[in-house]
């Protein structure tokens, strides 16, 4: 027998066997994934069910937190993940189209690469770093200068009242306003980006100036895209517990002022890492767990089912689109 | 010739129409100043408090021991991070890349989507909650261990690492899966000696973005390995080990300046380490695409 | 480019006037355009008449489009482009100091080689024009005026707030110049305006550009030599020159009447590009 029928041999039974393999081996991982998720689910349901049990659906109308007496409620700490991630949204929205525009629109060719790169930097900087610099850098100009400022201008209303102080509310929303910008702004600039030139040109062309033309042509053709990066970043807001963990000072209760001390989900999760004492505790915090699963999957879900309607662009926008969500972690198919 | 009756200057209604043009160019300018200023602010204050400290120790040695948080370094916590992220890379490279090449080459439509539909909702769920997840299935039992924190930051890389090799993967011209197929070539040798080779430079910028990511995350590892303030530097994964976010998370309260200056060193070795890899990686993926025509 | 070996059929049209009672909307002296160092148009002398079809032809990259786009400063929009030579709309240096791009582009309205609709209804892209303008007055009627003298109203009428993007291409064709003639411009661009539609949607905006003569100065760019026969009254040929300094440049060879440019070109290169020789 000559080496060449061996070798062809070989090869012919390993591709006999090759093709179900590989087909049965990534199979296998893509079901992994998919089981993770469901697992994720089945878990933290599971491990709520004490609390559950002792709290029902109260748990969410409850605005206690005490660990001493074993009553635990999800009211104030919705109320500080509400308040927090919607404020933060609410500026970083206009702040991210506006740098988006500037990116795609304004800035000299030169320039936009630079400054988009900057810009997604700073969406890459750890969130324990932005904790840290909170406390120890922003903290105190927010103590020292902003509230000061705040209270004598518009100290007539509610929010802008209470001792100042570097943690709470108003310190977590910047932060958290400074994590979603680059967020929403690198996936618009996507948006802006995969809008056809044609566009641009038609509008110029009847006499309209640039502005005219962002806001009668480019914004409304990227609309429903807009929406969704929207709702992902309020996803990533809403989520996010070190950074919040370490600026917004832990306290329960329900405040109007936004320089009271406050916490969120995710924060109150976190900051019990040293252990909690009783297995309520516990399963109370993986209660909370679900809660916050719960609204990321709608935000999530929300996000997705926004940008179907438009998904039927031509494949190579499609693939720009999807590049630009997927790096911020949501598809746009 | 006699004077046109009429101009082509910006007179009235124009000149406001440019005016407002203007400003809400300024607007756009003005924010994107913001973002760049705020980065800088960021960066500086973290390297001019973070600088500072780094020396030759901060890396070469432990925390020294007893009540003496001057001296010493963060040995421990480089140590730790690199096991955890090692470990974590080395279950979510492999696992990602199948997942990957099963929804872009083999799964039948409705499949796929649902594949993809999974790893993007993984995406999206908050890093905490995977904590407590792991901290359910294996810390309540088996206690921490560095492996639990592995696997958490595994089930984030795990989406980030399928969908950047899906997307490269999609990138390699069909006419060479079909090259290789009409040659009588089995479709697993294609996808292993043909499609993934060629999807190679993609597949590890995706994944080097991925570790930029997760090498930064704190707040899944807080249950599942260890929170105390000295360590010795130590690689057994069975063992809760620290990481360097860890270190900037606790150091970040002490009330002792000397823990303080170190928070800031581990933050600004931590930024650096991120803010490069990232880079490089997202300047070797553009390049890439234009390579592949994207 | 396909080849014409056969004599262009020039359209009867009506009488033109004669040269002295030709009024010039546009007036080129020595005109040239360039894209960084490079050189796309030069020495460009030509006049552009009053409620005449003007046609702009010649092989590809001789600068016809580009010639068109100076004309309602479109080329602005191109970071390195500059100009030099004079350029005069009714008797005003376009390109003069304090001159406002977008006034001038409200008065020289455009129509692109493809259909570009906006993401909106088909009522707001003809109302998008005037509400920037303000001219929100008697809006509906100056839609439904426009959408008629594009020859789209009785197709659409029915159904305005529907989107663009469901009408057909020729529709959308037609749709983009109600929008151009909405603002009720002096003068209308059309760059290759039929290139990307069928024949039966061709012929009826060639039929429409006849139509809007009456009231709008109209310059089309083609490379269908048949359709500058077809529609328009002045014919310019432009042709690619090669200066010493090895430069490609668009150059305007020669402009007459179209009868003239292709049954009797004065000069040998239009009669080549004319007659198919080269080109």
């Amino acid at each position: 027998m000559d080496k060449k029928s061996v070798l062809e041999r070989t090869r012919g039974r390993l591709d006999r066997i090759g093709d179900p393999a590989l087909k049965a081996i990534t199979f296998a991982a893509a079901a992994l994934a998919v089981t993770v998720l469901g697992l994720i689910a089945f878990e933290l349901v599971r491990g709520s069910r004490l609390a559950f049990h002792r709290f029902g659906l109260g748990f969410v109308t409850s605005q206690t937190w005490d660990a001493i007496h074993n009553q635990f409620g999800a009211l104030s700490l919705i109320f500080g993940t509400a308040v927090t991630s919607i404020l933060a949204i609410a500026i970083a929205t206009p702040l991210a189209i506006a740098i988006a525009l500037f990116l795609t629109e304004l800035a000299p060719k030169p320039v936009r690469a630079l400054l988009g790169a900057l810009v997604e930097m700073l969406a890459a900087i750890p969130s324990v770093i932005l904790g840290l610099w909170g406390i120890l850098v922003l903290g105190p100009f927010v103590q020292n200068q902003l509230e000061p400022f705040l209270n004598s201008t518009l100290g007539f209303l509610p929010f802008f009242r209470g001792p100042h102080s570097g943690t709470g509310i108003l310190t977590a929303i910047l932060i958290l306003t400074i994590m979603v910008v680059p967020i929403v702004a690198s996936v618009t600039r996507e948006l802006f980006a995969t809008v056809p030139p044609e566009l641009r040109e038609g509008a110029l062309a009847l006499g309209a100036t640039r502005w005219e033309m962002v806001r009668g042509v480019l914004l409304p053709a990227a609309r429903p895209g807009i929406f969704a990066a929207v709702a992902l970043g309020f996803g990533r807001a809403v989520g996010e517990a070190m950074a919040v963990l370490m600026v917004i000072g832990s306290q329960i209760g329900i405040h109007l002022s936004l320089f009271a001390h406050s916490d969120t989900l995710a924060a109150r999760i976190a900051g019990q890492y040293n252990g909690s004492s009783t297995n309520l505790q516990t399963s109370s915090l993986v209660y909370l767990a679900t809660i916050l699963l719960v609204i990321s999957l709608a935000v999530n879900i929300g996000a997705q089912l926004l940008i179907k309607p438009i998904d039927r662009r031509p494949r190579r926008r499609r693939i720009a689109l999807d590049r630009a969500f997927e790096a911020q972690g949501l598809s746009a198919d | 010739m006699n004077e046109p009756a009429f101009t082509l200057k910006a007179t009235g209604r124009l000149r406001r129409r440019q005016l407002v043009n203007q400003g809400m160019g300024a607007l756009a300018a003005g924010a994107a100043l913001l973002a760049v200023a705020v980065l800088a602010i960021v960066v500086i204050s973290v390297g001019s408090r973070g600088a500072g400290s780094l020396n030759l120790a901060f890396f070469t040695q432990n925390q020294a021991q007893g009540f003496n948080p001057k001296g010493g370094g963060v040995l421990f916590a480089i140590v730790g991070s690199v096991v955890l992220v090692g470990i974590a890379t080395l279950i979510a490279l492999p696992l990602g890349v199948l997942v990957a090449v099963y929804v872009s080459e083999l799964a039948p439509p409705r499949l796929a989507r649902v594949a993809r539909m999974a790893l993007d909702i993984s995406n999206g769920i908050p890093t905490i909650v995977i904590g407590i997840f792991v901290f359910t299935i294996l810390v309540a039992a088996h206690g921490q261990s560095a492996l639990a924190g592995s696997i958490a930051l595994a089930i984030i890389m795990l989406p980030l690492i399928a969908r950047a090799t899906e997307e490269v993967l999609l990138l390699v011209p069909s006419s060479q899966r079909e090259a290789s197929l009409a040659l009588g070539v089995s479709r697993w040798r294609t996808t292993v000696q043909v499609v993934i080779p060629s999807a190679l430079g993609g597949i590890l910028t995706g994944t080097t973005l991925a570790i930029a990511r997760v090498a930064g995350e704190t707040a899944p590892l807080l249950f599942l390995t260890s929170l105390g303030t000295s360590s010795t530097a130590d690689a057994n994964p069975l063992h809760p080990l620290q990481s360097l976010t860890l270190v900037i998370f606790s150091y970040s309260d002490q009330a002792d300046p000397a823990y303080q200056s170190k928070a800031w060193a581990a933050a600004f070795t931590l930024m650096c380490f991120v803010l490069v890899t990232s880079l490089a990686a997202k300047l070797a993926l553009a390049r890439y695409r234009k390579k592949l025509g994207g | 480019m396909e080849a014409i070996k056969t004599k262009i059929e020039v359209t009867e049209k009506e009488r033109l006037p004669v040269v002295s009672e030709r009024e010039a909307v546009f007036e080129a002296r020595d005109l040239a355009v360039y894209y960084g160092d490079q050189r796309a148009i030069d020495g460009v002398n030509l006049d552009i008449y009053q409620r005449l079809i003007t046609a702009i032809i010649g092989p590809s990259g001789c600068g016809k489009s580009t010639f068109l786009r100076t004309l309602n400063r479109m080329n602005d929009l191109v970071p390195a482009a500059r100009l030099t030579g004079q350029l005069r709309y009714r008797g005003i240096d376009l390109y003069g100091p304090g001159v406002d791009a977008v006034e001038v582009r409200r008065r020289v309205g455009m129509v692109f080689q493809k259909p570009n609709p906006f993401h909106s209804s088909i009522y707001d892209n003809v109302a998008y024009g005037l509400r920037i303008l303000g001219m929100k007055k008697d809006l509906d009627e100056r839609v439904e005026k426009a959408l008629r003298a594009a020859a789209l109203w009785d197709e659409v009428k029915d159904r305005l707030k529907d989107s663009a993007l469901g009408l057909s291409g020729g529709q959308q064709q037609r749709l983009c110049i109600a929008r151009a003639i909405a603002v009720e411009p002096e003068v209308v661009l059309f760059d290759e305006p039929a290139s990307a539609l069928d024949p039966i949607s061709t012929s009826a905006i060639e039929d429409l550009m006849h139509e809007l003569k009456r009231d709008y100065t109209l310059v089309i760019v083609t490379h269908n030599m048949q359709q500058a026969a077809r529609v328009a009254d002045m014919t310019a040929f432009f042709g690619l020159d090669v200066s010493p300094d090895g430069n490609r440049q668009g150059v305007l060879v020669e402009y007459d009447e179209t009868e003239k440019i292709f049954t009797n070109p004065s000069d040998k290169r239009t009669e080549g590009y004319v007659t198919g020789r080269f080109g």
